[in-house]
């Protein structure tokens, strides 16, 4: 398999045709429409498949949600305000136990905000988005080859634990061009996922339904959600640390954020400071106990985020008082380079007296 | 012995919840009728919406998917774009395909998405409890137009067989009713038809059902009945709209 330099949208589109979906549904917002114009050029018209650009944002997830109920492989993306819309259908999907991918290329908000890259949907993403009790598997990708990967580890999760999976990217993930390497070919023959509704032929009519006007019902199935949302915080949190085993410091950041990050904690460790990242590649499940295991040894914590603070209240909770955590953050879709995360870095690192 | 009653195949044996004189049970065992005489049961896949017919699952013996509010036409493109080779069929009240659902049954219908629906136009909104739908008659009396719907304040009622027959993906459009025996007749054929434009693969094809809601009229059946003859069908004229089969379109 050899690389090609192909752009963030443009790879999650290629990935998830290699995944074997079926199915594209989506709606033109800017900082993700390669994706989109990549799948109508190559999946509108491969056999089996189909692309819709849709009406709106809600009537794409809506779309995503009726191939998820037909037993196919179903993906929609969008950014920051288009992924408010659709945190309706995400409710319905988490409620049927349907499996389905949505990408999430954030850009600056509150409102229609900017279309410069922000990662300001984290809690949007990691607390469930839309009404209820819920979870979605949340991955948090840094590079364009993450992209690829993660686009196709989405999809057999979501098939796995029948659960919507956001992949949190953003608007410099989507844009910029990377080498790249697409794991796996295409399959030949798309797979139907079993207990879908193709006609009750052979077998009872079945039904996939989210209203129940008995409560202790619901609540049952509220729990049976939870039982499953507890495996999947067993089985598959995932983390990166990088330079963490004699560090004093520790940045914790997810995303592009992670990736500029790491360019800081390079240049101070040419200048001697100890520091170094973890950085969450699950953002739900989050990796509470890693950071608590961390939190024995090592005690200051800066988090940095491009919003105005999110993941670090989850960094609060994980380490639950036993590490001092300070935060940095540049929202509304403004990029910090290296240098000026370096210098927030050391300050803090003088300051504690970590020298 | 000839047998000139049998229950339908696909019609579950479960008792209907709906209000004495609703048009909801009606319609449900036309479409399940149809559905056996054209053999679909294997092949049917129904979304059913919220609303008083949240509960048709219960009674359809077919695959069935829920659909949020409104959402029923880009849930049937979706499973119909996934497995063609299924029935799809979305069963949609006023306020979910004339209201809150517009743009997604607009697109569907003018996508020419090769799927059925039936609308069961009764006015209200049934299930919250007979607040103003968007076809509303004017002058007509809901918990949310006490004073009669004032046609300056809350607008008029919308004609969506007629908006929808305007449309080049849409291949078969009619507009009955369920208050009578001979009307419900005709209902049948219309439904039947509706489905076969589906099996043709000729494109969007919708039934509008005008049926009565005795409850949150305030009537007894009998005059519930009597009322779609008498103002309903003045705003919602019964008949085929669109047509491609016969080269009808849209006046």
């Amino acid at each position: 398999m050899t690389n090609v330099l192909m752009d963030g949208n443009s790879a999650i589109a290629e990935a998830a045709i290699r995944a074997g979906c079926q199915c594209y549904f989506g709606y033109p917002i800017t900082p993700q429409n390669e994706l989109t114009e990549y799948m109508a050029l190559n999946l509108s018209r491969r056999k089996g498949c189909a692309f819709v650009q849709a009406e709106s944002e809600v009537a794409a997830i809506n779309m995503v949600y009726g191939a998820s109920v037909a037993g196919a492989r179903a993906m929609t993306s969008s950014s920051s305000p288009g992924i408010s819309l659709k945190q309706e259908g995400i409710s319905y999907l988490a409620a049927c136990e349907l499996p389905a991918v949505i990408v999430n290329m954030q850009r600056g908000g509150p409102g229609l905000g900017s279309i410069s890259a922000a990662q300001s949907d984290y809690f949007q993403a990691t607390r469930g988005g839309g009404h209820g009790d819920y979870r979605t598997i949340v991955l948090g990708p840094s590079s364009v080859q993450e992209l690829a990967d993660m686009t196709m580890r989405a999809f057999d999760l979501a098939d796995k634990y029948k659960i919507p999976v956001i992949i949190l990217g953003d608007g410099v993930l989507g844009q910029m061009k990377e080498p790249v390497e697409f794991k796996r070919e295409a399959p030949t023959v798309l797979a139907v996922r079993e207990g879908s509704l193709r006609g009750a032929k052979g077998r009872p009519s079945r039904i996939i339904k989210t209203f129940t006007s008995n409560p202790s019902e619901l609540e049952e199935i509220n729990w049976s959600l939870f039982r499953r949302y507890t495996l999947i915080k067993k089985e598959e949190t995932t983390f990166e640390t990088f330079l963490t085993e004699d560090a004093r410091l520790v940045v914790v950041a997810f995303g592009i954020a992670a990736r500029i990050a790491k360019g800081a904690i390079k240049n101070l460790r040419a200048e001697g400071l100890k520091v170094g990242l973890m950085r969450p590649i699950t953002l739900w499940p989050f990796p509470d106990e890693p950071l608590k295991e961390m939190a024995k040894t090592i005690k200051q914590y800066l988090v940095f985020e491009m919003n105005m603070g999110q993941m670090v209240e989850d960094v609060q909770l994980a380490l639950a008082g036993q590490g001092e955590v300070a935060f940095y953050g540049r929202p509304g879709g403004v990029i910090p380079n290296p240098s000026e995360v370096a210098r927030v870095i050391s300050r803090l690192y003088y300051q504690k007296g970590l020298k | 012995m000839k047998a000139v009653y049998t229950y339908p195949k696909s019609l579950k044996r479960a008792p209907f919840h709906y209000c004495p004189g609703c048009g909801h049970s009606v319609a449900h065992r036309l479409v399940c009728e149809v559905i056996d005489e054209m053999g679909l049961q294997e092949r049917v896949i129904g979304i059913p919406p919220p609303g008083c017919s949240v509960f048709a699952y219960n009674y359809f013996d077919v695959d069935m998917a829920e659909s949020a509010h409104g959402r029923g036409a880009a849930v049937a493109t979706g499973i119909k774009r996934a497995y063609p080779e299924s029935v799809v069929f979305t069963y949609q009240g006023d306020g979910d395909l004339a209201g809150i659902g517009t743009a997604e049954t607009i697109h569907a219908a003018n996508r020419g998405e090769n799927i059925t629906t039936i609308f069961i136009n009764n006015a209200v909104y049934g299930m919250t409890g007979g607040q103003m739908a968007p076809t509303t008659l004017r002058g007509m009396k809901t918990t949310t137009t006490p004073y009669g719907r004032d046609h300056i304040l809350e607008g008029h009622p919308i004609r969506m067989s007629e908006i929808l027959a305007m449309l080049d993906g849409v291949a078969y459009i009619e507009r009955v009713a369920v208050n009578s025996p001979a009307n419900i007749r005709k209902a049948k054929k219309a439904i039947a038809k509706a489905f076969q434009v589906q099996l043709d693969g000729r494109g969007f094809s919708m039934v509008e059902i005008l049926s009565p809601c005795p409850t949150n009229w305030k009537m007894t059946p009998v005059k519930s009945w009597q009322w779609i003859d008498e103002e309903m069908t003045k705003v919602f004229p019964l008949g085929v709209y669109k047509d491609v089969m016969e080269n009808k379109v849209a006046d």
